[in-house]
């Protein structure tokens, strides 16, 4: 039992990771980016690719996966992007399922289509058990692991956001764009620091994630809809509504799996139905915020 | 009105040209009716995103039930092909009227998740009742009786066209007279900005619940059509890309005018045919590349060839 609600909780920190680039998106530019999960994977291919043909240590290649994810972020944004913010969500949805399309068969075609495998360090094989019976908590080290450096970046993102001069900008962009350019904000530039942020986090998550979720090309189209019921169940207003979007959804896949694995995702879709049909605007969503 | 509602000559001498097809050019038949079926799931798709503004991403979900219902209906019940058809519109609309309320409410964002999750819920439950629909080795064995007692459905195909075209001509005119009545202006204005139609009084909602559940039939036969020409019903009807391919084929051909779906599917068809035969595993690629293009032009200026050369000019 709490074996499970501990996994629930490990894959719902890593869904946030990897969605939470996608809710500021959405909140800041009003942008429905369905091509998010094609960061994600880049960020788990370079983490294999590095660690299968240079044999960089695991801990290296996070970081790289990061910056090299972000930086295509901003390349992408600036070039590519921008000019699809003023577009209707139809030319938007249109837009990044065709680069979706585009990434999933490139990686297709440079690296084929089998599974990549992801070898674990030593150090983050084992697994820990702790308690008797009914209540034995098994924590797999690399669970572990996730669960630590979500958090850590769930606090500094939370940080970044409420205490620092880009976070208050950002802040300010989302709640009102206009307002915001006419204070002399650079509203391009947050926007773009901000996608690349959420890239990088993608890519992160993508990395971490690799081998908990698996990695093919398939991958962006397969996680797409978990990052939208993310997004679209948590709200875009605030991180926290992500967040705890996420636990739920980790929780109840892990548990809907466990418990009647006959009917798999069909709990998680319904469930998700069932909350937009009752709070279209998601669960987390202040009252007068901007929705 | 009678200006627009009246059947120009080349539309007449379209369908002529359309029926006349699979007996001449009879090694295309069978490409002929796949294009008339998807031709007519664009056009129940461009009722509700052309004409309403609803942006559906689960468009499939209605396909697929129509599909399943139609050869589950002529594998037990029986095999006529226009019950079997009937069956499956009614299935289909019945699951529309039920969706129908899920899309009222919230952004388009909530939209589009409402609607791909139908889809994905319908997947997940066709995969494991495999008892009934086979799972993923799709419900084979159907054999579908000849059309009025006398017509087989051959192998080279020229019935089965010639039936899907019928189908797709008869729902085009019923589509056409729709979207060309007083209801149809209101859809329209409901596209264009809700909140004023709703202060002149347009019901909205109920509008809405309307055109999606007759939309969704609509889907439903198409489906119908595929599961009855091919003999088969798979897991692949619900996929995500099905939703997507028929929302690219809507907006090649232009939204929100009935022909956008049929000049779509034409022409989705024979890139998907050209590409796939030089590529065949990549040919996705060349879609999407062909997206970000479309979009990056800007889809409205594609259709019309004489706004290129007015470079970044918006139409």
């Amino acid at each position: 039992m709490l074996t499970l609600l501990f996994d629930g909780i490990a894959y719902g920190m890593l869904l946030f990771i990897l969605a939470v680039g996608l809710a500021v998106t959405l909140g800041l530019m009003n942008f429905i980016n369905l091509a998010h999960g094609a960061f994600a994977m880049a960020g788990g291919y370079i983490t294999v690719l590095l660690m299968q043909r240079q044999g960089w240590p695991f801990l290296a290649c996070l970081p790289v996966a990061f910056i090299l994810t972000a930086l295509v972020g901003a390349v992408l944004e600036r070039s590519l992007y921008r000019p699809m913010y003023r577009k209707p969500h139809l030319d938007q949805v249109l837009f990044s399922i065709g680069l979706t399309f585009m990434a999933i068969a490139s990686v297709d075609y440079v690296l084929g289509s089998s599974q990549q495998i992801l070898q674990l360090p030593e150090w983050l094989k084992g697994r820990t058990e702790w308690g008797e019976g009914a209540w034995t908590l098994g924590m797999g080290h690399y669970r572990l692991f996730i669960v630590a450096v979500c958090a850590v970046l769930t606090i500094a993102l939370q940080l970044i956001l409420t205490r620092t001069r880009f976070g208050s900008r950002l802040r300010a962009a989302v709640d009102d764009q206009r307002v915001a350019a006419g204070l002399g904000i650079n509203v391009n530039v947050v926007f773009m620091a901000t996608f690349a942020m959420g890239s990088g986090l993608a890519g992160l998550g993508g990395a971490l994630g690799a081998e908990v979720l698996g990695l093919d090309p398939g991958f962006p189209l397969k996680y797409m809809v978990y990052f939208l019921i993310v997004v679209a169940v948590g709200g875009t207003s605030s991180i926290t509504g992500p967040l705890l979007a996420a636990l739920l959804l980790g929780v109840a896949d892990v548990a809907g799996k466990y418990y009647i694995p006959k009917l798999g995702a069909f709990i998680v879709y319904s469930l998700m139905i069932a909350i937009l049909v009752w709070k279209p605007q998601g669960l987390f969503v202040q009252r007068g915020g901007k929705a | 009105m009678s200006s627009t509602t009246n059947w120009r000559w080349w539309e007449l001498l379209l369908w002529c040209g359309a029926f006349a097809m699979p007996w001449l050019w009879a090694e295309r038949a069978l490409v002929i009716n796949e294009i008339a079926i998807l031709a007519l799931f664009a056009v129940s798709l461009d009722l509700i995103l052309g004409y309403t503004g609803i942006v559906s991403l689960g468009h499939a979900a209605f396909f697929g039930v129509g599909a399943y219902s139609a050869a589950l209906f002529a594998k037990f019940v029986h095999p006529d092909p226009l019950l079997g058809l009937l069956v499956g519109a009614a299935c289909a609309t019945v699951l529309g009227a039920v969706c129908s309320a899920t899309i009222l409410r919230g952004s388009d964002l909530t939209r589009l998740m409402v609607t791909l999750g139908v889809a994905l819920i319908l997947l997940e439950l066709a995969n494991k009742f495999d008892g009934l629909t086979g799972g993923t080795d799709g419900l084979q064995g159907v054999v579908i009786a000849p059309l009025f007692g006398r017509f087989a459905f051959d192998l080279y195909g020229q019935v089965p066209a010639t039936y899907s075209l019928g189908v797709l001509l008869l729902l085009f005119v019923l589509a056409r007279r729709l979207v060309q009545s007083p209801f149809g202006a209101t859809l329209v204005a409901i596209r264009d900005n809700r909140l004023r139609a709703m202060a002149i009084g347009i019901p909205v909602a109920q509008r809405l619940v309307v055109v999606y559940t007759v939309a969704a039939g609509v889907a439903g036969c198409a489906g119908a059509l595929l599961a009855q020409t091919s003999g088969f019903a798979s897991l692949d009807l619900f996929e995500f890309h099905r939703s997507a391919d028929v929302m690219l084929v809507l907006v090649i051909g232009g939204t929100g005018w009935l022909y956008g779906g049929v000049l779509g599917a034409l022409v989705f068809q024979v890139l998907q045919k050209a590409i796939s035969s030089v590529t065949p595993q990549y040919w996705t690629f060349w879609i999407g590349l062909f997206l970000v293009v479309l979009v990056l032009v800007g889809r409205e200026r594609l259709v019309r060839p004489w706004t290129w050369r007015f470079g970044g000019q918006r139409v």
